[in-house]
């Protein structure tokens, strides 16, 4: 008990010093909530009350700004829960719903474009080969003879490169295995999208866009709110709808015409994934950098 | 009271100078306001202004950061030889190398903040106010270390100054161990710099061991090559005394630095080229292009051939011994290391991208326009500072003549 409230008088002191030291860069161009965002300490090391209170008030800012009723959880990890993901390559056909479900789901800016997903189109011949693949296929109908498709999107890592690097601590691994972002403390060093090797980190080089009418009110603090530029956004595995309790599959899963996605617990001996894992023939990619995906490839037929 | 006079009194100095000092000025003012007119509209819109992306996530302004750590870097560590060689204006070069790696640093930092997305959030990377992922990141070892290394040199030219300018005998028994300590922290500056590449397995094209000595090397010759002319100007302009023999040793050391820096790229030419795998694809877009998108091999060919003709120059003593050669070969080398760690550096680690995907970068001209605005800023806050310390050093500027009015 004491601990806590020594820390909170410590960060009591630190939001003083900094409000004196920086507070005349930042009094410039600031109503209040601005400077509260600015104040705001890293998420992870907020306490329960503090979560809330600053949870509460996003609800209330979001809600005025586009003019629907706004939720933003800030649900934690279940205990007992890893969450993995595997994907068929024999399956899948290229058509990109995924993408586009994605961005619906999880608030992408659309211009400038941000897409959490990339389908990389591949020569069968060559077997999966970054070097002769690219994203920018285009034809009428998919899937197109000799080739097939290979969709990449964050691998959630047992061991990250992109939190590791990370100077601020601004992302980080959840005890359910999903590497978050908090868009609040993120500074924007793109020194994570460096380190990734999946090209799953994505920057907001702009201000994001949205339009009013297709926005997603249903979002989680550390998932799909509404983004501001300057900061690194990523794919979650929709932690605003597995962390519910009837338990929601990323809207991927759902949206996929073919079935080529499953995801469950990896620590649930039943689940799905898990029955992947031991009967079929699974891969990661880029095994050799020690990554350790949660992102299993397989060939189902 | 002093201090106050002090800064009344540094400001005439600045202000006051002949026509060709205002020109210089006045060129330089509208060089940072040309800059600042270009960074204002990244302020506004944010970094899309770049042509940075995605794929390409650094660009030219990492690279300048990398670029000006290695003249930071690189200033101080001429206090080896001149130690060695007993030249004897040893404390004007230590003054002048930490004055000139005070400015880099402080330009270093500003390439940092104009890259980073969010500047105002900066103390978020700071210990104790922020959350600093120390020993995780390099990042923050960097900052560290960078830190660190502009406190000691801040600390050691001031206190120099500071003496000289009360008429005080200076304290070898505080400025020995500082400049001793400052040697060491100039290669950390640099290491742990190229640690921040390397550190990726991510990007093979930086995933080499090579990296950090290669980094050293280019260091060597690029900071001493800046010196060479600034030592050149001052000679002429005041008392300090470095005679051309000086020069030419430091020339010569230059020579050596080239020569490592020439056998480790071989090395890793042959590496590369002779187990030809597919990280090959990164070195044929930095020497050949790929397919029609040649923007690069631009920048890497001439960094190549710059480099060679000042390697040459160097080399061959007459060449070396004549003031004029050998400021062609300076300002040839520090031409070819400023592309090499501006462009070819940075952009070949992200071309292709992790997935295989091209995309092809140059700078936008927010990007130089920004550029130029720090380094201008830069190059200015080196005239005044270095105006006031030759005046302390060289005309009599001290607490008396202050008095005396
Ligand atoms: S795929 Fe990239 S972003 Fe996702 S956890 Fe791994 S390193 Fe991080
Ligand atoms: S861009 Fe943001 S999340 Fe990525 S390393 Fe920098 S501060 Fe961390």
């Amino acid at each position: 008990m004491k601990m806590i409230e020594k820390d909170n008088s410590r960060r009591e002191f630190l939001k003083k010093v900094g409000l004196l030291s920086l507070g005349t860069v930042a009094l410039a161009s600031c109503n209040s909530s601005d400077y509260e965002d600015f104040l705001q300490q890293n998420f992870k090391t907020l306490s329960k009350e503090e979560k809330d209170e600053i949870v509460k008030n996003l609800e209330k800012r979001y809600s005025e700004k586009y003019g629907k009723e706004f939720h933003v959880s800030d649900k934690a990890a279940k205990e007992g829960i890893l969450f993995g993901y595997a994907l068929d390559i024999s399956r899948c056909v290229g058509c990109r719903r995924c993408v586009y479900a994605c961005v619906e789901e999880n608030n992408q800016s659309r211009d400038p474009q941000i897409h959490w997903i990339q389908v990389l189109q591949m020569h069968k011949e060559k077997g999966i080969d970054f070097a002769h693949s690219t994203v920018h296929y285009n034809p009428e109908i998919v899937p197109e003879p000799g080739k097939f498709y290979l969709p990449v999107a964050c691998q959630q890592c047992r061991n990250p490169q992109c939190t590791t690097v990370c100077p601020t601590r601004a992302t980080w691994q959840e005890e359910d295995g999903i590497v978050v972002v908090d868009y609040n403390w993120c500074i924007g060093c793109r020194y994570c999208v460096a380190a990734c090797p999946y090209g799953a980190r994505h920057f907001n080089w702009g201000e994001p866009n949205v339009p009013i009418e297709e926005i997603n009110p249903e979002t989680h603090y550390l998932g799909n709110r509404p983004r501001t530029k300057g900061v690194i956004e990523k794919c979650t595995f929709c932690v605003q709808r597995v962390r519910k309790d009837e338990g929601h599959y990323p809207a991927c899963v759902e949206i996929c015409p073919v079935g080529a996605r499953k995801f469950g617990n990896l620590l649930d001996p039943n689940s799905e994934v898990r029955y992947i894992l031991e009967n079929k023939r699974v891969l990661v990619l880029k095994e050799e950098l020690n990554t350790q995906p949660k992102f299993y490839y397989f060939f189902g037929v | 009271m002093n201090l106050f006079r002090f800064f009344i009194g540094s400001l005439k100095i600045i202000i006051n100078g002949g026509r060709l000092y205002y020109s210089c000025i006045f060129f330089l003012a509208i060089l940072i306001i040309w800059g600042a007119f270009g960074y204002y509209d990244q302020l506004k819109d944010g970094l899309i202004m770049t042509n940075m992306r995605d794929s390409v996530s650094w660009g030219f302004y990492i690279g300048n950061f990398t670029f000006f750590v290695g003249v930071a870097a690189a200033a101080v560590m001429l206090v080896i030889p001149a130690y060695i060689y007993d030249w004897k204006s040893i404390k004007e070069i230590v003054i002048f190398g930490e004055i000139l790696a005070i400015c880099a640093v402080i330009i270093c930092l500003s390439f940092i903040m104009v890259d980073i997305g969010n500047p105002l959030r900066f103390w978020h990377m700071l210990p104790f106010i922020g959350t600093m992922n120390f020993p995780s990141s390099i990042l923050s070892w960097d900052f560290f270390v960078l830190s660190t290394y502009f406190i000691l040199n801040l600390v050691i030219v001031t206190y120099l100054l500071y003496s000289h300018f009360y008429n005080k005998e200076y304290k070898k028994s505080i400025i020995l161990p500082l400049v001793l300590l400052s040697i060491p922290a100039a290669i950390a500056i640099h290491t742990v710099t190229a640690f921040l590449y390397n550190a990726l397995p991510a990007r093979p094209y930086w995933n080499s061991a090579l990296l950090a000595p290669r980094f050293l090397t280019t260091a060597f010759c690029s900071g001493p090559a800046l010196l060479i002319l600034i030592f050149q100007i001052i000679r002429k302009t005041t008392k300090f005394e470095i005679k051309d023999e000086s020069l030419f040793k430091i020339a010569e050391l230059m020579v050596y630095a080239m020569f490592i820096y020439l056998f480790f790229t071989l090395a890793e030419l042959f590496k590369e080229f002779y187990s030809d795998t597919e990280h090959i694809i990164y070195w044929k877009y930095l020497l050949m292009g790929v397919e029609k998108n040649r923007e690069i091999v631009i920048y890497s060919w001439s960094s190549i051939i710059m480099g060679f003709t000042a390697f040459l120059l160097f080399l061959i003593p007459s060449t070396r011994k004549n003031l004029f050669t050998l400021n062609v070969g300076v300002v040839l080398i520090f031409l070819s290391v400023y592309f090499e760690k501006g462009i070819t550096l940075i952009v070949p680690g992200f071309t292709p991208d992790v997935l295989g995907q091209f995309y092809f970068y140059i700078p936008s001209e927010t990007e130089i326009r920004t550029a130029v605005m720090i380094f201008s800023s830069g190059v200015l806050l080196f005239i005044f500072i270095a105006r006031i310390a030759i005046a302390i050093l060289f005309n009599g500027f001290s607490i008396e003549s202050l008095k005396k009015k």
